[in-house]
């Protein structure tokens, strides 16, 4: 590990100052700086801001998570569980005990993707790790890359969970930063690949993500998330599908729908949002919104059974949540 | 993770990854102009408290095993992947080789502090009654995330506890006898570590 300046910061504003990268978890900043991948000449250590923002508020306006929470403790949050089990699910559903304890929510939406040629710096061709220089997941080992919001120059997957959960509940983002403070929706924090997938979301330099909130939704309770992997437990997603479900009988009056290991940011899925609305959930209906789901879907060779391991995926999915009572 | 990790590795890869003039060799050339000397760290460590100097890069894995010769606990992956590094920080289990010694601010409790006067902690008595290893170098980190694992709560079903210790991997498969060993020591804990 390269060597680098360690300094603590007591509040947001110091942080922000001070620059730099924000060490909370841990979990993806040292595992990356040991790879070589990450190389920052200074960490500020934002643990003590969980004063602040290390807190769990759920009341009418719906349920607020500070971004010092820590995994584990949002996962077993009895409000969290019972309004909102798609986001207590996609929590505990990811890595392990331990890294449950260690992660905050802040970092687990800024995780980096394990695209295996990203992380080993013995490959030249990254264009997330240097821009311009290619992209070796094209023709490469890419069976776990992604077949939705690819770009020519980047096809690494969008490895968490949680984010689905918050794009599918409509969530917004709250920010500190050098000029100020400020909110948006958690659906623009993120962005696609495109010409230069070193970009990853729009924060700006020296900004740091506070808190998380979700709007009250009664139908929430009626949510859950589907991990569908190569082990039962401590891996990534192949596919996954956050799924939150009103219905009036069977019929559809709004859907929420989001999609995991199969894109390369978190993925909103409107058009199968869409094609469900008003419609009586069966099977059919189901599979006709996975098909809208993944029409967009590029693949790359050994990625190939994505597209269809995503729909029957999805499709699992609205039918447990329809079977849920709530 | 570990398995999609060894999986994805392609031939080429891996003899890139050890060729001369690798990324890791070229480092010093290429070190950065940061902070040179080291920071003033307190560490309680069952117990006792240390005062160390150390490098900012110090691992909390690395302050345990290299400076307060508390070897028990292990470095397999050295990334968060494999689980033998566990220790606890204020009763919570964590993988002290993704941990900043200079970050921690709780008391550290490891596979050396977990017996009293003398007398085997019931999770490491268990995990001799049931064989609950072969090669042994897993287990500190199994029996400390299995007594974390116990008081969380979340050893109330066979499955429950094969899912609160998927972090612990075990090459040499004695993830039976593991279970075994937890079930039985279970109602026989301390209430505290």
């Amino acid at each position: 590990m390269r060597p680098f300046a360690y300094t603590r910061a007591n509040d947001a504003a110091e942080a922000v100052k001070a620059g730099g990268s924000f060490l909370a978890g841990g979990t993806t900043l040292l595992d990356l700086m040991k790879l070589d991948v990450m190389r920052p000449v200074r960490v500020v250590d934002i643990n003590d801001l969980s004063r602040d923002f290390g807190a769990i508020a759920y009341g009418p306006q719906g349920l607020r998570l500070g971004a010092l929470v820590h995994m584990a403790e949002a996962a077993q949050h009895a409000d969290v569980v019972r309004n909102y089990p798609v986001i207590a699910q996609s929590l505990s559903l990811a890595a392990s005990a331990q890294l449950r304890n260690m992660a905050t929510l802040g970092g687990n939406v800024l995780q980096r993707t394990r695209c295996t040629y990203f992380r080993d710096t013995s490959w030249s061709h990254c264009n997330k790790r240097e821009p311009g220089s290619g992209c070796a997941a094209l023709d490469g080992v890419n069976r776990k890359h992604a077949v939705l919001g690819t770009s020519p120059n980047c096809i690494a997957t969008y490895a968490g969970d949680f984010a689905q959960a918050l794009i599918a509940l409509d969530a917004t983002v709250e920010l500190a930063g050098p000029s100020g403070a400020r909110r948006m929706p958690f659906a623009d924090l993120h962005v696609a690949p495109g010409d230069d997938p070193s970009v990853e979301t729009v924060l700006r330099p020296g900004e740091l993500i506070t808190a998380f909130t979700i709007p009250a939704l009664s139908f929430a309770r009626r949510s859950l998330y589907l991990k569908i992997r190569d082990r039962q437990s401590y891996e990534f997603a192949l596919a996954s599908a956050a799924v939150a479900l009103d219905l009036d009988n069977s019929m559809v009056r709004e859907a929420r729908i989001a999609l995991g290991g199969v894109a390369t940011r978190p993925w909103r899925a409107r058009e199968a949002e869409a094609a469900l609305r008003g419609k009586s959930l069966d099977e059919n209906a189901a599979r006709a919104a996975a098909e809208a789901a993944f029409a967009g879907a590029v693949t790359h060779g050994k990625n190939d059974y994505k597209p269809e391991l995503g729909k029957r995926t999805l499709v699992r999915a609205l039918l447990q949540a329809k079977a849920l009572e709530a | 993770m570990t398995a999609g990790f060894i999986a994805d590795m392609t031939r080429r890869s891996v003899l890139e990854t050890f060729a001369a003039g690798s990324a890791v060799a070229a480092h010093p050339a290429q070190a950065a102009p940061a902070a040179s000397g080291t920071l003033p760290v307190t560490l309680n460590v069952n117990g006792k408290a240390h005062v160390l100097a150390l490098d900012p890069r110090t691992t909390l894995l690395d302050a345990l095993r290299e400076h307060l010769d508390l070897t028990g606990s292990k470095k397999g992956c050295d990334h968060g992947q494999c689980g033998a590094c566990t220790v606890l920080v204020d009763g919570r289990r964590v993988l002290s080789c993704l941990t900043l010694a200079a970050s921690v601010r709780g008391p550290v409790t490891t596979i050396e502090g977990l017996a009293q006067d003398g007398s085997l902690h019931p999770m490491q008595q268990a995990f001799i009654d049931h064989d609950a290893f072969q090669c042994g170098y897993c287990t500190p980190g199994q029996i400390m995330s299995a007594v974390a694992c116990v008081h969380e709560g979340h050893a109330r079903s066979d499955d429950e506890i094969r899912e609160y210790m998927s972090g612990n991997l075990c090459r040499c498969a004695a993830y039976p006898n593991i279970l075994a060993a937890i079930k039985d020591a279970a109602p026989r804990m301390p209430d505290k570590a």
